[in-house]
């Protein structure tokens, strides 16, 4: 499990989550972009494409982090679900709180 | 701190301090011992890890206080077509019916309360303690 955060040269940056994001670790995802936020990035792309599975808490931090985001200005999209992980956003309904695209290119486009 | 799991041919225990960073590692041993063609691998690789990580977090937040001295129980029923999981705390438990549904409109931006919700969604079937502070989840084969 790690998280990885690199800036495009639009200085979009992209969040990528590999493994699980659950409660044992959904603190360390949280500061990292945070951080970001403080720093002055303003645009995120999470990336779930190597993504595993999402428990409810990792779920809370995306929202907690979404609206953080959007109070500062910024904008925060979702890419890379695999079906299980869609269907966990439809069910949960949170798939109408986040723009979420197929891949990372896409969201990086769509801004 | 590590973790050890029990496991005979029908069972697996495994008993996880009440730490939330452990949570990770403790659904990684119990879902790699799941014998292979018991469920399908989307079910292992996704339910079964989600509705664990989901249970044990709830049992080490609210059960045991995230308290280390103490710990939280799996117990694993194998069946040649289920599985069923305990996860047992020693806290006071809670009353499941009065969970919020996370749906409904004004509760969809809370960044919390959407545990038992998943879990429900992900399993078979869902049965609780009398006292609350035990959960059963059953995956079935199909």
């Amino acid at each position: 499990m790690r998280f990885t955060l690199k800036k495009d040269k639009s200085g979009v940056v992209i969040v990528g989550v590999e493994g699980q994001l659950i409660v044992g670790n959904r603190q360390e995802l949280k500061q990292k972009v945070l951080d970001a936020l403080e720093e002055g990035s303003r645009k995120f792309v999470i990336d779930f494409a190597k993504t595993g599975y999402i428990d409810s808490s990792g779920l809370g931090v995306l929202v907690s982090l979404s609206k953080k985001i959007r109070e500062q200005g910024g904008e925060l999209r979702l890419a890379g679900l695999n079906a299980d992980l869609q269907t966990l956003f439809e069910l949960t309904k949170l798939d109408t709180l986040f723009a979420i695209t197929r891949t990372a290119e896409e969201a990086l486009a769509a801004f | 701190m590590s973790l050890r799991l029990d496991v005979t041919r029908d069972s697996m225990r495994l008993d996880v301090p009440s730490d939330l960073g452990m949570v990770g590692d403790a659904v990684e041993l119990v879902a790699s011992h799941v014998p292979p063609g018991t469920l399908s691998p989307r079910r292992i690789s996704f339910n079964l890890r989600t509705a664990l990580a989901e249970a044990l977090g709830n049992a080490i937040r609210y059960g045991t206080g995230e308290d280390p001295e103490r710990v939280v129980r799996v117990r694993v029923e194998l069946g040649s077509d289920y599985v069923r999981i305990y996860v047992i705390d020693d806290g006071q438990g809670f009353d499941t019916g009065r969970v919020p549904d996370p749906t409904l409109p004004h509760h969809v931006e809370r960044d919390y309360g959407r545990g038992l919700f998943v879990i429900r969604h992900l399993v078979d079937d869902v049965a609780f303690n009398e006292k609350g502070n035990g959960i059963c989840l059953t995956l079935r084969a199909g």
